[in-house]
């Protein structure tokens, strides 16, 4: 690249590439038919609705004063939030390098496209979910909605971060892919979605609290339901690790691009 | 500008390291144009890949001083579920054009009728390669990168594509890589041959046309 191309330049290519791949993956994924482009939306808003569902079943509450369906969405939404970034960044480079071929499209670009896309379609999803069930009286207006958002794009950045850091991953070995999954799904009962860290033992508390998700869903809830519960977490803690997450998922998408083979 | 500087790659196997561009260096100035001749494998659509930029090289530096188009006629990036109309709004969207103006030229070199707003799954291999040519010349570039082997079609497409290319766009600088001596003699002022992964360069056309006919026995298509 030329060293004469300002900051400001760089940035206007990133953001119509950026712009450019998310339309196409749009269409792509979600086509033109029916809802199109709000399933991105409709997706996660049905598996959060479902397991709200059995979770008031099951009275997976435990007896607190935590009205339950406010526990599920806010507890699910979150492991949406990381769990399909990651997914979707699975083997990202493979399935798209022939967009390489296009002079602006960068490896990192692939893996922006994908995780932001899905982190905003989880969003979307909590947002209305919430609102809804506010509005019929079913959760409470939070008490504290900075901090409720606060949580969201802690959990948001480790999201992200953590799809750049298994996405590129994938790119070396197939085996990260395999592991994934069997990691997403033992993560997603310690991710502090189900349960809050103070209902735990203090011995387990302070395993759990090594998962950085835990912290973000803690201090969402706290925001979401204030005196109503006794929350743990430290979110300096739950930065450093997205930070180095970040810094690790950077660097390997940078590396991982020099090994892509197209054909 | 164009500068490939002594530039190496090299594919990793199940039998060892393989090299297939070993110390390649040209340059190509704005406006001008260049041949590379090679035999099947010799390692031409790499060269390509490297220009382009899709893949990084093992070694070596590629600096682009001008704008470089991607392969000539290359659908790989085309996603199927899109209508011809959506690939061309994405390349434009990539390369900050205005689509709208585009549209009657790309619907008329193609032909494709009311396919250009059907998905690109539905299309036969031939309409496929009119869409891919047309968007490569829908976006305006200094220089195009050519690999003869993708442009495929028949005899009318190929005049079509020659009006495009080498009347229309005469002052543009391009790279044509194919196997054939025949075309780099037709359409290029200067020629190398790429053999078993280095590039031999050669003061006029005809040298490197009697190096790759003779030298390498390669016979030349009637």
């Amino acid at each position: 690249m030329n060293p004469d191309v300002s900051l400001f330049r760089s940035l206007t290519i990133q953001g119509r590439t950026l712009h450019a791949l998310m339309m196409r993956e749009v269409i792509t994924r979600f086509g033109r038919d029916n809802l199109g482009v709000l399933w991105l939306v409709a997706e996660p808003m049905l598996f959060t609705l479902g397991v709200a569902t059995l979770w008031t079943a099951i009275r997976l509450n435990h007896g607190s004063s935590i009205p339950i369906v406010a526990f599920a969405v806010t507890g699910y939404s979150s492991v949406l939030l990381w769990r399909n970034c990651v997914n979707r960044c699975l083997m990202a480079i493979e399935s798209n390098q022939n967009l390489l071929f296009h002079r602006n499209v960068k490896v990192i670009d692939l893996f922006l496209t994908r995780s932001v896309l899905e982190a905003a379609g989880a969003t979307g999803s909590f947002i209305i979910l919430a609102t809804f069930f506010t509005s019929i009286g079913w959760i409470e207006v939070p008490v504290d909605l900075l901090q409720v958002v606060f949580g969201w794009l802690m959990l948001t950045w480790f999201g992200i971060a953590l799809s750049l850091t298994i996405g590129a991953a994938t790119a070396y070995s197939e085996i990260v892919e395999r592991l994934w999954s069997p990691a997403a799904y033992l993560l997603f009962p310690l991710s502090g979605a189900a349960f809050m860290v103070d209902w735990l033992p203090p011995a387990f508390q302070k395993i759990v609290l090594l998962l950085p998700m835990v912290h973000g869903v803690e201090i969402m809830r706290e925001g979401y339901f204030g005196n109503a519960v006794r929350t743990h977490y430290d979110a300096g803690y739950m930065a450093a690790c997205c930070l180095v997450l970040t810094l690790a998922g950077l660097y390997l998408v940078q590396d991982a691009g020099k090994k892509v083979e197209s054909r | 500008m164009i500068a490939v500087e002594n530039v190496c790659k090299t594919y990793s196997t199940r039998f060892g390291p393989r090299t297939i561009l070993d110390n390649v260096s040209f340059r190509l100035e704005r406006g001008r144009n260049i041949g590379i001749l090679g035999q099947n494998g010799a390692g031409k659509s790499t060269l390509i890949r490297l220009i382009s930029g899709a893949e990084k090289p093992t070694s070596g530096d590629i600096r682009r001083g001008m704008t470089v188009s991607w392969p000539l006629a290359f659908g790989g990036a085309f996603q199927t579920h899109m209508t011809g109309l959506d690939n061309l709004k994405f390349v434009c969207r990539i390369y900050g054009v205005d689509y709208k103006p585009l549209v009657p030229f790309v619907e008329e070199f193609t032909e494709l009728g009311i396919y250009f707003r059907e998905p690109v799954m539905h299309y036969s291999h031939g309409m496929m390669t009119r869409l891919a040519f047309a968007l490569s010349m829908a976006i305006e570039f200094d220089c195009f990168l050519i690999d003869e082997a993708m442009v495929v079609g028949d005899v009318r497409f190929h005049e079509k594509c020659h009006i495009e290319l080498f009347q229309k766009r005469k002052d543009r600088a391009f790279i044509l890589v194919t196997h054939d001596a025949n075309v780099i003699k037709l359409y290029c002022e200067r020629a190398c041959v790429l053999h078993e992964g280095r590039l031999y360069s050669f003061e006029t056309v005809d040298e490197a046309y009697d190096f790759y006919t003779n030298r390498l026995n390669q016979p030349v298509s009637a």
